[in-house]
C-alpha cells in the first residue's frame, strides 16, 4: 500500500461530469480517511463545477488486471466475430436492420 | 538470467517500443525501461515543484492586490498553482515514487523546479506580466505535453493547460487596463517587461546543442519539440501582443525575418542561466526556505488529521 504523508493512504478520484455520464477516474490523492479524501477530491478536482458527484475509493481496494497478462486475459473475446452486426449479411433493399 | 527470462525481457522491451513507435500511451503499470521511469519521475516532479514554488512571487501580492476583483482573481490563480503542482504529484506517484520522498527533495534541494520562480515579482505590474509571459511561456511547453507517452502525465497536462489560459488572459486584461492608465502606470508595466522578458525566455532550457537529454526525450515521446523550436514559437507568439500593450520588448537584436518567417532575437545570458539554477538567483534560498517552513509548521494538522481519523476507526469499530 502506498501511504505518503506520514501514512495517510492514496486515493482514486472519479467524477460524474454531469447527470447521465458514468464517473470517470480523474487522478489520486492522499488523505487521513475517506472523508477528508472526498472534501480534498472536490478542492482538487472539481474547481470549476467539473463535477456533479464524486467517488473516492482506497487505491489498495481496487483489483486490477494485469498488463503481463493482457493476452490471455483479453484474446478469448477477438476470435468471436459472430458478436459483430456485421458479421451477418443481409439483402441490401431490406429495410431497417 | 536465464534464457527464457531473457527471451520475456527481450519481448517486454520490444512491446514497449512497438507502444512508443504506434504513438500510443504508456500505463502505469506497463513494463518500461528505467531510464524512461527515471526521466518522467525527474521531469514530473521538477514540473510539479515549480507549481507549488511558483504560488510564492504571486502570494506576495494577495494581500496588496488594489481591488476585491483582482484579489479574488490572483487568489484563484494561486489556488490552482496549487492544484497543477498535486495533479503533477500524483501522476508521479504513479510511476512508484512516494509524495513524502518528493517533498523531501525539493526542500533539501536534491530535485529542482523552473529557474523564473527565483526571480522576485517587485511590483503590481509582474502579476500581470507574470500571467502574460511566464504563463504564456509555460504554456507553449506544456500544449505539446498533453502528448506525451506517458499517460498520466499526458492527462494531468490536459486539465493543466485549460486552466492556464485564464491565467494568461487575466494577465493580458490586467497589462492592459495598466497600459491604458496613466504614464506613471506605462512606465511600471515597461519596467517590468523588461525585467521579466530574458528570464521568461531561458523557461525553454539552454539552447538544443547545450540539450544532450532532448534527443532521447523525443524518441520516448516524452517531449515533442526541442527548446529551441518552442522558444522560437513563444517569440512569435508574443511580438504582436506587446505591440497590443504598447510595451517594447528588450532585446535590440529582435526583427522579423522575412525569409524564415519568423523572429530573430538575441541569446538570453546563459551564465545568468546556469547560476540561477545552480542556486545563486535572486531568491533561490527564500523560496526554499519557506517551502520548508511552511512544510514544518503543517506537520501539527497532518498529525491532528491521522489521530483524528485513527479515533473516527476506533469508534466506529467499537460499534460493530
Amino acid at each position: 500500500m502506498s501511504t505518503g504523508r506520514g501514512g495517510w493512504p492514496l486515493y482514486e478520484v472519479f467524477v460524474r461530469g454531469k447527470r447521465g455520464l458514468n464517473h470517470v477516474h480523474v487522478g489520486s490523492l492522499h488523505a487521513a480517511d475517506d472523508v477528508m479524501a472526498l472534501h480534498n477530491a472536490r478542492d482538487v478536482y472539481t474547481r470549476r463545477n467539473e463535477g456533479a458527484s464524486i467517488w473516492v475509493v482506497r487505491s489498495d481496494l481496487i483489483t486490477a488486471s494485469s498488463p503481463d497478462e493482457k493476452e490471455s486475459f483479453f484474446d478469448p473475446a477477438a476470435d468471436k466475430v459472430y458478436r459483430y452486426p456485421t458479421f451477418y449479411s443481409i439483402p441490401p433493399e431490406v429495410p431497417h436492420l | 538470467m536465464s534464457v527464457t527470462e531473457q527471451s520475456q525481457a527481450w519481448e517486454l522491451a520490444a512491446d514497449f517500443e512497438r507502444t512508443i513507435a504506434a504513438d500510443q500511451r504508456i500505463e502505469p503499470r506497463d513494463w518500461m525501461p528505467a531510464a524512461y521511469r527515471a526521466t518522467l519521475i525527474r521531469q514530473i516532479a521538477q514540473h510539479a515543484h515549480s507549481e507549488i514554488i511558483g504560488m510564492q512571487p504571486e502570494g506576495n501580492w494577495l494581500l496588496r492586490a488594489p481591488s476585491l476583483r483582482r484579489k479574488t482573481i490572483l487568489l484563484a490563480k494561486v489556488q490552482d498553482e496549487a492544484g497543477h503542482g498535486l495533479y503533477l504529484y500524483a501522476a508521479a506517484e504513479t510511476l512508484g515514487i512516494d509524495r513524502t520522498e518528493l517533498t523531501e527533495r525539493l526542500i533539501t534541494g536534491r530535485q529542482k523546479y523552473s529557474s523564473i520562480f527565483n526571480y522576485p515579482a517587485l511590483s503590481y505590474a509582474d502579476i500581470g506580466v507574470i500571467g502574460w509571459l511566464v504563463d504564456g511561456a509555460a504554456i507553449c511547453n506544456q500544449v505539446p505535453l498533453c502528448r506525451c507517452s506517458y499517460g498520466p502525465y499526458a492527462r494531468a497536462m490536459v486539465r493543466i493547460c485549460k486552466e492556464e489560459s485564464f491565467h494568461q488572459r487575466q494577465g493580458f486584461e490586467l497589462l492592459l487596463t495598466m497600459a491604458n492608465g496613466t504614464d506613471e502606470q506605462r512606465a511600471m508595466l515597461q519596467e517590468s517587461v523588461d525585467r521579466w522578458w530574458w528570464p521568461s525566455l531561458m523557461m525553454f532550457g539552454p539552447p538544443d546543442v547545450d540539450s544532450p537529454n532532448t534527443r532521447q526525450s523525443m524518441a520516448w515521446g516524452i517531449k515533442r519539440h526541442t527548446n529551441d523550436e518552442l522558444r522560437q514559437r513563444f517569440v512569435d507568439m508574443t511580438v504582436p501582443q506587446a505591440a497590443a500593450l504598447g510595451v517594447t520588448l528588450p532585446d535590440p537584436a529582435l526583427r522579423w525575418n522575412e525569409e524564415r518567417q519568423a523572429h530573430d532575437f538575441g541569446e538570453p545570458d546563459w551564465r545568468e542561466f546556469a547560476a540561477v539554477i545552480s542556486g545563486a538567483g535572486p531568491c533561490n534560498a527564500q523560496r526554499l526556505a519557506h517551502r520548508r517552513r511552511a512544510h514544518e509548521n503543517g506537520a501539527w494538522v497532518r498529525e491532528a488529521a491521522t489521530a483524528y481519523a485513527a479515533k473516527q476507526r476506533a469508534r466506529l469499530a467499537g460499534q460493530g
